[in-house]
């Protein structure tokens, strides 16, 4: 079945996705293409309903509303990768932050007790 | 250098034991909301304060920064806060560090029969032992066991960056990389009541797998 290639297609292009490095700038750019195919699709499915039937049922899928269920699937991967992603990628710089915040007062305390020695 | 988190009712015993045997005491407190920072400080504890909590990876790698920018500072002993190491098996390993000239010595609980963890920690802790193994190419028999013995030069060479409880295959993954001489030494845990409550779940190992496997 050609739905069954294309949804395990889908799924492993998800797992490379969520194994490159997060926050690159080709990151953001995927991220934004994959948005933008997302509004083109979604208002031809408006347009042209019949549209997603017709695509259905050449990739061997009984209807359209199934069709978008599958791709809903995908998409909610894809979301709940990327916000995984972006969340990693920002308690990195959190910790790094809070470590300089901790690392600058210890230095002063330290600069204080010398002087006092 | 003892990361610290919410451990307010053991942590001024374990820093007056540490300060009877080591000259600087370092309480990385991570946090904590039930005045342990306080206790370990009056106990005699040189204490750092993240802001936030961040886990006990990243507490470990601010005490790592903090002596790292010590000139003078030659060896850093990792110990944990719930009292659950012995300071005799600190102080013996380090001994073994300075007379055989090792960088890095770890503690295990595995190579003698003094500590009995129970069998459902045993089997975890085995498995931790295995992937560690796996990921990282050194043989040890313990993992996540937080006495270990570090020269500085070798704490320079290292960036920690498993904020929460992975940090424990990592550091072993990145001290191994600078191929500095390394030891297993057998140390006992205690396992009191209060360590036993405080330790690690059983769905903590699931955290630590995730936090390994996806970055």
């Amino acid at each position: 079945m050609w739905i069954q290639i294309l949804l395990v297609t889908g799924v492993i292009l998800v797992g490379i996705f969520l194994a490159r490095p997060a926050g690159g700038d080709s990151h953001l750019a995927l991220r934004r293409l994959f948005m933008l195919g997302f509004v083109i699709v979604a208002i031809a499915s408006i347009l042209f309903p019949q549209w997603l039937s017709w695509l259905a049922n050449l990739i061997g899928v009984g209807r359209g509303a199934d069709l978008l269920l599958y791709a809903l699937v995908l998409a909610f991967l894809v979301t709940v990768a990327s916000a995984y992603r972006r969340n990693v990628a920002l308690n990195r710089k959190l910790t790094h932050l809070a470590r300089e915040i901790t690392l600058a007062r210890a230095e002063a305390e330290d600069a204080k007790t010398r002087d006092a020695q | 250098m003892v990361p610290l988190y919410n451990e307010s009712t053991v942590i001024a015993d374990v820093v007056r034991g540490l300060r009877e045997s080591f000259d600087h005491v370092i309480c990385v407190d991570d946090g904590s909301t039930d005045g342990s920072a306080a206790a370990a400080a009056a106990a005699g504890a040189r204490v750092l304060h993240h802001p936030i909590n961040l886990g006990q990876g990243a507490a470990l790698q601010t005490g790592f920064s903090y002596v790292g920018s010590k000139p003078e500072a030659q060896y850093v002993v990792t110990f944990d806060a719930d009292g659950q190491h012995r300071i005799e098996d600190a102080l013996e390993m380090l001994d073994l560090a300075k007379v055989e000239e090792l960088a890095i010595v770890f503690g295990s609980r595995f190579l003698d029969t003094r500590t009995d963890p129970g069998v459902i920690k045993r089997i975890i802790l085995k498995t931790a032992v295995w992937v560690t193994n796996l990921t990282t190419g050194l043989r040890l028999t313990d993992a996540h066991n937080g006495l270990r013995v570090i020269r500085t030069d070798a704490v320079r060479m290292i960036e920690l960056d498993q904020d929460r409880m992975a940090h424990a295959t990592e550091i072993v993954l990145k001290l191994g990389r600078t191929k500095l001489p390394w030891r297993e030494y057998p140390v006992e845990l205690l396992y009191t009541d209060y360590s036993k409550a405080k330790g690690q779940s059983v769905l903590n190992s699931v955290n630590i797998l995730v936090d390994l496997l996806v970055r």
